[in-house]
């Protein structure tokens, strides 16, 4: 037991037996951080892998700024409908009907604004509260009436798919009016005088360079406050470094093309709060809890029928949202919109974290499988792999990325 | 209690027998990532005993049988295994299984939808190519059947007989297998005393036919009255292999070497309820009546009215079945059955307990008797475990406090003595006994004034019984209310002021500390219950086997 311990006598002896007896604890923590979340540094380090193959492969496109911009505009949609697929899948459910919802709300969308010409900010709110109501309808049946989710939303992808095509007649409506366009497809309003870089996104960048470090170092001293283990100072640097560092360098590519698309706004927005109620709110603790022990979470006075009715409203509003800007994107509302953007959404969500019986996964582990998978197909474009092959690679790239987690699972001793 | 089978005694058990161990482990090591589970354990078995293994929770029993079973395969362990004289190295579960080895795990593996005869043959049915042969399989389950004493239908379907019936459809399952060395880890958790008592039987008697077994059990009377030895783990070394026929070896002994020291006595010496016999009860349960679930002309519980007051233990005893979790499922926000009529009064006060939530904002707290299935969510941290049934007072406008959850779940892992790492550690990872104090800091954070105890020590070890029964203690003298339901006797006359007796969803008695002894208790709990069949087969069974 005691063997090296005079050669290291300030080191105080580690709670609990079967510590490891590797010395630093520095790197003991951080193995010990590594461990606990392997999983998302796991697809972290595989989205990094995928970035730097199709950066080489193509002979640097990949990171070119127009691209980068490109490929946030490209997979917005499937990255809002993941953020509202992570939390269903947390709380135990699926949901295999937003592809069709949000066909079914840029259609109605389309009838309000073109056939109609009602105003496109009243047309966009009445069309987010269209989408809550479908979510709401499917959340009553699955929370208060108990048929299962898989079965009420796949009854509810033929039903949305089939009201498009009424709606719309089968055709294709469209343009959408300006306003609606600059948001879905504009860029952050430019500012101040003339530079090389697009003023109002460096500006941004570093407004938010300053909140992340702020933030940081507030919690780190609300930690000592509370007397809990705050990061060794080393590491601390270390993590801060690394955020600051990615904040800076998205900026600076986005910036030396047009800027922030508005729409990355919203979904960094999106990824922020839907973040921070996932881990900080009495609601987001309660989605976790019912999907990782039903029982339990009832016994404990969860109001699980109420947390799983508010989950599918949620999916429903952010499916809507995911169909406006997927509309205005291609001015045009098609009853094909959306086919098996569900799946896409699915995968994404399973490549980031999430496990089949639930209770398991981050919002932000949601955005990194969404990234993996638009990276994949963005890349795959660029170095002309046909869409044939597009698919077969992006299955296997699911089936690794799960079987991995299994695989780790398993190695760690269940 | 039955005399064993004429032939046993005369199984030759002694260390200088000629053919040596049946089973023989060497110096087994087994590591997972971090954590040393098996350190240089020796085991050795002789042929034809009932060997016991005893520990503590996490002392590495189950590892060390996983082991030897074969679930973790040859090459992940260190050390050696020799089953009648022969190396053993196998890959998986089948190659210990086609060696007679056969292990029966805790958590019962049957599936519930099929019949018996399906069960007992899943995996190892009797086919030609391919196509299972029914009659052949029907002839030699009906076999099986009798010899466990089983008697049922081979085609029932296994989820419509009780949990003790079920065990011994694994038993029989494990005979089908030609088992040689059988290992039953915790048979009888999950058994009321007279499943135990049958099953325990059947294990002498499958000891005089020849079979050895390996039984590893939290109850040190079990094994008392069934094991020959008894080998003792601690903290992932085995300390002493003892005789049990030994005078010497005492409970007191074992548990000594369970715990590496001395346990004056079970229990924390308690203060007794010391309030006026007729001071105000601070939770009234009047007439409640509930019916069963899935068979609405049952009454799973029927007018019981009982009272609990500040500061107070009051113990509810009763045999499986009897109703208690029943009766306190369903007082906790209707939680369990279909309400049919019966009041609660808290402080005096009817309230309405029809939500859990509601329950709970009435200061009524229960603490399940399933901590895997209705306690905790296994894959997220102790802190957050700890937190759930409180985040609305850990929260300001719905944000919760993450540094105060922190620092709350921190202090109750110090002053309960949670064995975890830190409170980020998953709750899946912990022993039972440390789990187990999970759930009661869950419950104690909550702040109730009732706490109503499901078994809190059960599947729990020695040490950490202890330390429950010191935290039970400590919160009635802070003047919390507490119902503790428990199916051991000596947990109850140890801790309570007073015990209800319940039987057929009736309470059948009330009995104080004074007057209770386990046979009084005994009495009541069985009275209004209708002669149960189970014994006549059972005694029918071995009978019909010795002829």
């Amino acid at each position: 037991m005691s063997t090296d311990v005079s050669t290291q006598t300030t080191t105080p002896a580690p709670p609990g037996r079967g510590a490891p007896s590797t010395g630093a604890p520095l790197v003991r923590i951080l193995l010990d951080g590594v461990r606990r979340n392997m999983r998302q540094y796991g697809m972290l380090f595989a989205l990094g892998l995928i970035v730097l193959l199709f950066q080489i492969w193509t002979g640097g496109d990949l990171l070119l700024p127009r691209n980068v911009s490109n490929l946030v505009l490209q997979n917005s949609y499937i990255l809002i409908l993941a953020i509202g697929m992570m939390i269903v899948i947390i709380s135990g459910h699926i949901d295999l009907s937003v592809g069709s919802l949000m066909a079914l709300v840029g259609g109605i969308g389309a009838v309000l604004m073109v056939e109609h010409h009602v105003a496109w900010p009243v047309a966009v709110l009445l069309t987010l509260l269209l989408g809550a109501a479908a979510g709401a309808l499917q959340g009553f049946f699955i929370a208060y009436v108990g048929i299962p989710s898989f079965i009420v939303t796949l009854a509810g992808m033929l039903l949305f798919r089939g009201l498009t095509e009424i709606f719309l007649k089968g055709q294709t409506l469209g343009p959408f009016p300006d306003g609606l366009q600059k948001v879905a497809n504009g860029f952050l309003p430019e500012v101040g005088p003339q530079t090389n870089y697009h003023n109002g996104t460096l500006l941004l960048g570093l407004g938010l360079v300053a909140y992340v470090v702020f933030q940081e170092v507030r919690d780190r001293r609300r930690q000592r406050e509370f007397a809990l283990e705050p990061l060794p100072t080393g590491l601390f640097a270390l993590k801060l470094t690394a955020l600051v560092a990615a904040v800076l360098v998205t900026t600076l590519l986005l910036a030396s093309y047009k800027g922030a698309p508005v729409v990355l706004l919203i979904l960094a927005a999106l990824l922020v709060g839907f973040g921070y109620v996932m881990r900080n709110a009495v609601i987001g603790r309660h989605v976790y809890a019912i999907g990782g022990n039903l029982p339990a979470a009832k016994l404990s006075g969860v109001k699980d029928r109420k947390v799983t009715f508010a989950v599918f409203l949620n999916m429903g509003m952010l499916a809507a949202l995911a169909g406006l800007v997927f509309a205005a994107r291609f001015n045009a509302a098609s009853p094909k919109a959306g086919v098996n953007f569900e799946l896409e959404a699915i995968a994404a969500a399973f490549i980031g974290g999430a496990s089949m019986s639930g209770g398991v996964g981050t919002v932000l582990g949601a955005i990194i499988g969404g990234l993996v998978l638009g990276v994949l197909n963005n890349g795959m474009n660029l170095v002309g792999v046909g869409t044939d092959w597009q698919q077969v690679i992006k299955g296997l790239v699911l089936l690794a990325a799960v079987g991995f987690d299994v695989w780790n699972k398993r190695r760690a001793g269940a | 209690m039955t005399p064993a089978p004429a032939r046993s005694p005369k199984v030759p058990v002694s260390a200088s027998s000629p053919a040596g161990p049946v089973l023989e482990m060497r110096s087994i090591v087994k590591t997972f990532p971090g954590v040393r589970a098996l350190s240089d354990v020796t085991l050795s078995v002789e042929r034809g005993e009932v060997h016991a293994l005893c520990g503590e929770n996490g002392a590495g029993k189950s590892t060390l049988m996983k082991v030897l079973s074969g679930v973790h395969p040859h090459g992940t362990y260190e050390g050696e295994i020799l089953f009648e004289g022969e190396p053993c190295r196998f890959k998986d579960i089948r190659a210990s299984e086609q060696r007679g080895i056969v292990i029966i795990h805790q958590e019962l593996a049957l599936v519930p939808h099929l019949s018996i005869a399906e069960n007992v043959f899943l995996g190892n049915e009797p086919s030609r190519r391919g196509i299972i042969d029914w009659h052949e399989a029907l002839r030699r389950v009906s076999e099986l059947l009798r010899r466990v004493g089983l008697d049922e239908h081979p085609e029932t379907r296994v989820a419509d007989i009780g949990v003790g019936k079920q065990q011994l459809v694994e038993i029989a399952k494990a005979l089908a297998k030609n088992v040689r060395l059988l290992i039953l880890d915790e048979p009888t958790a999950a058994l009321n005393d007279e499943d135990s008592a049958k099953l325990l039987r059947l294990m002498r008697e499958l000891k005089s036919q020849g079979i050895t077994s390996i039984i590893i059990s939290h109850k040190l009377n079990e094994i008392a009255r069934i094991a020959d030895s008894v080998t003792i783990l601690r903290d992932g070394r085995s300390i002493e292999t003892l005789d049990v026929r030994d005078p010497a070896t005492t409970e007191e002994r074992i548990i000594r070497g369970m715990v590496g020291r001395d346990l004056d006595s079970r229990f924390p010496h308690r203060t007794p309820y010391e309030g006026p016999a007729d001071a105000a009860p601070v939770l009234e349960i009047r007439d409640w009546t509930v019916r069963h679930p899935l068979d609405r002309g049952r009454k799973a519980v029927d007018g019981v009215s009982l009272q609990v007051r500040r500061g107070e233990i009051v113990g509810v005893a009763g045999l499986m079945g009897a109703g208690r979790t029943e009766l306190a499922m369903s007082v906790f926000g209707r939680s369990y059955g279909h309400y049919e009529q019966g009041t609660v009064l808290k402080d005096g006060r009817e309230v309405r307990t029809r939500t859990v939530p509601e329950a709970v904002a009435h200061g009524i707290a229960y603490v399940t008797e399933d901590r895997k299935h209705y306690g905790l969510n296994l894959g997220d941290s102790v802190s957050r475990n700890i937190s759930l049934a409180s985040l609305g007072a850990l929260a300001r406008r719905g944000v919760v406090d993450g540094h105060e959850e922190r620092k709350v779940a921190e202090r109750y892992r110090r002053t309960m003595n949670i064995k975890a790492p830190n409170v980020l550690e998953p709750v899946g990872r912990l022993s039972g006994g440390n789990q187990q104090k999970v759930v009661l800091s869950k419950w104690i954070l909550a702040g109730p004034d009732v706490l109503i105890l499901d078994e809190p020590t059960r599947g729990v070890d020695v040490g950490a019984k202890f330390e429950i029964y010191t935290v039970i203690d400590r919160l009635a003298a802070e003047g919390k209310a507490i119902l503790l339901i428990s199916s051991e006797l000596p947990e109850l006359l140890g801790m309570c002021d007073r015990v209800y007796t319940m039987a057929a969803g009736r309470l059948t008695g009330e009995v104080a500390r004074a007057d209770a002894t386990q046979e009084v208790l005994m009495r009541h709990m069985t009275q209004d219950t209708p002669a149960p069949p189970a014994v006549t087969a059972g005694a029918a069974s071995s009978e019909g086997h010795q002829a």
